[in-house]
């Protein structure tokens, strides 16, 4: 049985998030980073925001957190967390959403520890200062955190720099997960890493959710590894979500041109080698319509028939393919 | 390639790193004994992961480190031995490096202009007027896709893309034979990685430019090299055809590098907590060549190179549990690739012992 198919979880929804219009005001101008964004997410559900730097995907992240900052602001619609209203809340309330509630593992996480404070001091903060715990037991529920990731609780004494990459990646996930959340927040959690190192921090969310229940938002470009993780998954393009369905049915029929040029844009591992292109230059998307639903749970953005088309994976023009036929033996 | 001289040559590189304080004489080996060839117009992928020494490799190419040991030819010339101290301008102009990253390795003071027209002068290939050196200008801007009157702009008025593409422009300003990219792709975005890798290419058909492209990423070294070779502890333990080695990896580090990769086309279910069982139980059973430890199997002896399937896959692996050919089952690992290689119908490449899957 395949991942996708275990702990899908209820369909009572732990976020929703409804029309969220998120704007960068400058002086001059001004900005929607997220315009009308819909999406909600099951407890125990993966669900997966797909799209490249500056899609405003890491802004949706940040305004859950509510840690959006001038000139960001929230312009339009609902943030709802297990019925309640996230964009009402009081700095008090807050302080316990955060982290208890919901935790976020940022890109590069992983050099954002404190390189004077141990592991362990740093994991004891977040037991004292959240959850009012005793430095004692706030210690020994530190050295459990840390064997839940498969680190030795020896390394409590370790300083970030005495451990590799992937441990410290590790570390800050098990601080992610210390007060047990509903929800965890990964914006791009193994970019970077390498393939190797970023399966086992793959293989440790899994474990961890499996056993905890939470449910994750997963932000990343990398479409095949989102397709592998996610229950469901979204695009995005321009602040807008393009097309949303289960993973697999993405991975299986792309039907928004965009997220076909997103799929192709990855070499695939097996069968003859093709010319691909990605995004060919200059192609951009403008007034991205409402989702319309084009089979069961599959949601696509109405394009114009003029709007670019490709065929699935493989999208060349003349004179590329010519320059490619030399290298395809 | 018929070419007699390989355009880039490594023979026996090894290159040691001193440990610890100041007098101590401990040192951690970073590369040993790496052979290389790229023939001329050919495409190398080198592969592995962070630490496996495939930048230490591309530093020491590039004389920006001093290898302890070994051989580099460029055309057949040693230049460890002509240039003893440090790089030439001749060895210079005839190798080039790409970095990753297009952020880091274009001063924000300057623009564009200024660092074609740097590479133009001081390896004085910008001709003899100002007309000349503009007319080339025009045609580097050309040939890495980007318009003319970028010219006139600050780096941080390009995207990531394009800035690589001024990066691969300036390396290309001084007409090198060869050029050493390594990982060009990894910090840019997925849209635009593509876009990198036929550039390259391109420059590989249309100028005859021979690349090592060092990168982690198995899925584009398949797309765009011609061979492959994998790095693992400082020591290249197989080498071929890109499809032939990703189709038939032989070598339980390239097993392990191949099912790693996320793919939602692979046959069978994805369980990543398996695979990293997986992985402790191959870097277990082949500390091997590297660990020297008695109790393996793989210890005492460097491993001797051993032909994967027909010589014209030109694809080899250097391990103590290969068995070419010695019937059915094989290693746990090895399932996995191979149930996914459809099209490749190759021979079955690995047979290991069931014991490295314990």
């Amino acid at each position: 049985m395949t991942v996708s198919q275990t702990s899908f979880g209820s369909h009572e929804p732990v976020l929703d998030v409804r029309n969220l219009t998120v704007q960068y005001t400058g002086d001059t101008r001004s900005t929607t980073a997220v315009d009308r964004v819909s999406f909600s997410i099951g407890t125990g559900e993966v669900f997966g925001l797909a799209g490249e730097s500056g899609c405003g995907k890491s802004t949706i992240a940040n305004s859950i957190m509510r840690l959006l900052k001038d000139p960001a602001k929230i312009a339009g619609g609902s943030i709802t967390f297990g019925g309640r209203d996230v964009l009402a809340m009081s700095p008090d309330e807050l302080r316990r959403f955060r982290w208890q509630d919901v935790a976020m593992v940022f890109q590069s996480a992983m050099n954002s520890l404190n390189p004077v404070l141990t592991i362990g001091e740093q994991i004891v903060d977040i037991f004292t200062t959240h959850a009012g715990l005793s430095r004692r037991e706030s210690l020994r529920r530190a050295g459990e955190l840390l064997e839940l990731v498969r680190i030795d609780p020896a390394r409590l004494k370790s300083y970030p720099h005495q451990l590799s990459g992937g441990m410290r990646q590790r570390a800050v996930i098990a601080m992610a997960v210390a007060l047990k959340p509903s929800l965890l927040i990964l914006d791009e959690p193994t970019t970077a890493l390498d393939v190797v190192v970023q399966q086992e921090i793959m293989a440790q969310i899994k474990e961890l959710q499996r056993e905890l229940g939470f449910s994750v938002l997963f932000i990343t470009h990398d479409m095949s590894l989102m397709v592998e993780l996610s229950h469901r998954m979204a695009v995005m393009y321009g602040g807008r979500i393009v097309e949303t369905a289960k993973a697999h049915d993405v991975y299986a029929d792309p039907r928004h041109p965009y997220t076909q040029a997103l799929m192709g844009a990855f070499p695939p591992l097996t069968g003859p080698r093709v010319p691909l292109t990605g995004l060919p230059d200059g192609v951009k998307f403008r007034n991205i319509p409402d989702l319309a639903e084009v089979a069961p749970g599959h949601l696509v953005a109405p394009f114009g028939a003029d709007d670019l088309s490709i065929p699935r994976g493989v999208h060349v023009t003349g004179d590329e393919a010519a320059a490619l036929e030399g290298a395809i033996r | 390639m018929s070419h007699p001289i390989p355009a880039l040559e490594v023979r026996g590189l090894g290159k040691s790193f001193p440990i610890g304080g100041l007098f101590s004489r401990d040192s951690v080996r970073a590369l040993h004994g790496v052979d290389l060839t790229i023939g001329r117009g050919e495409i190398v992928a080198l592969v592995g992961e962070s630490g496996s020494g495939k930048s230490t490799l591309a530093r020491c190419v590039a004389r920006l480190e001093k290898p302890g040991e070994g051989a580099i030819l460029l055309a057949g010339v040693d230049v460890l031995k002509r240039d003893r101290f440090q790089a030439s301008r001749a060895f210079r102009s005839q190798l080039q490096m790409v970095f990753q990253d297009p952020f880091g390795s274009l001063n924000p003071a300057h623009r564009i202009e200024h660092f074609l027209r740097r590479s133009l002068a001081i390896h004085g290939k910008g001709g003899h007027t100002e007309t000349e050196t503009q007319t080339r200008l025009e045609e580097l801007m050309a040939t890495v896709g980007l318009q003319a009157d970028m010219l006139d702009s600050y780096p941080h008025e390009l995207s990531g893309g394009q800035r690589q593409r001024v990066a691969i422009a300036r390396a290309l300003a001084v007409e090198p034979q060869v050029i050493l990219a390594d990982e060009p792709t990894s910090m840019l975005d997925v849209s635009v990685r593509i876009g990198v890798l036929n550039l390259m290419r391109k420059l590989r058909d249309e100028k005859g430019i021979s690349m090592l492209y060092i990168t982690h990423d198995l899925a584009s070294a398949r797309y765009l090299a011609d061979r492959t070779a994998v790095m693992f502890a400082g020591e290249l333990v197989e080498e071929g055809e890109s499809l032939d080695l990703l189709a038939n990896p032989a070598h339980p580090y390239t097993q392990l590098l191949v099912s790693a990769v996320p793919d939602p086309a692979r046959a069978g279910s994805y369980d990543p907590i398996r695979r990293a069982q997986l992985r402790q139980a191959v870097m277990a059973s082949t500390g091997c060549a590297f660990d020297r430890d008695p109790d393996q199997p793989c210890s005492a002896d460097e491993p001797v190179r051993h032909q994967v399937g027909g010589p014209e896959n030109r694809h080899w692996v250097r391990c103590h549990l290969y068995r070419p050919r010695a019937g059915a089952g094989g290693h746990a690992l090895a399932a996995e690739p191979a149930a996914a290689a459809s099209t490749q119908a190759g021979h079955p490449a690995s047979n290991l012992p069931k014991k490295a899957s314990a």
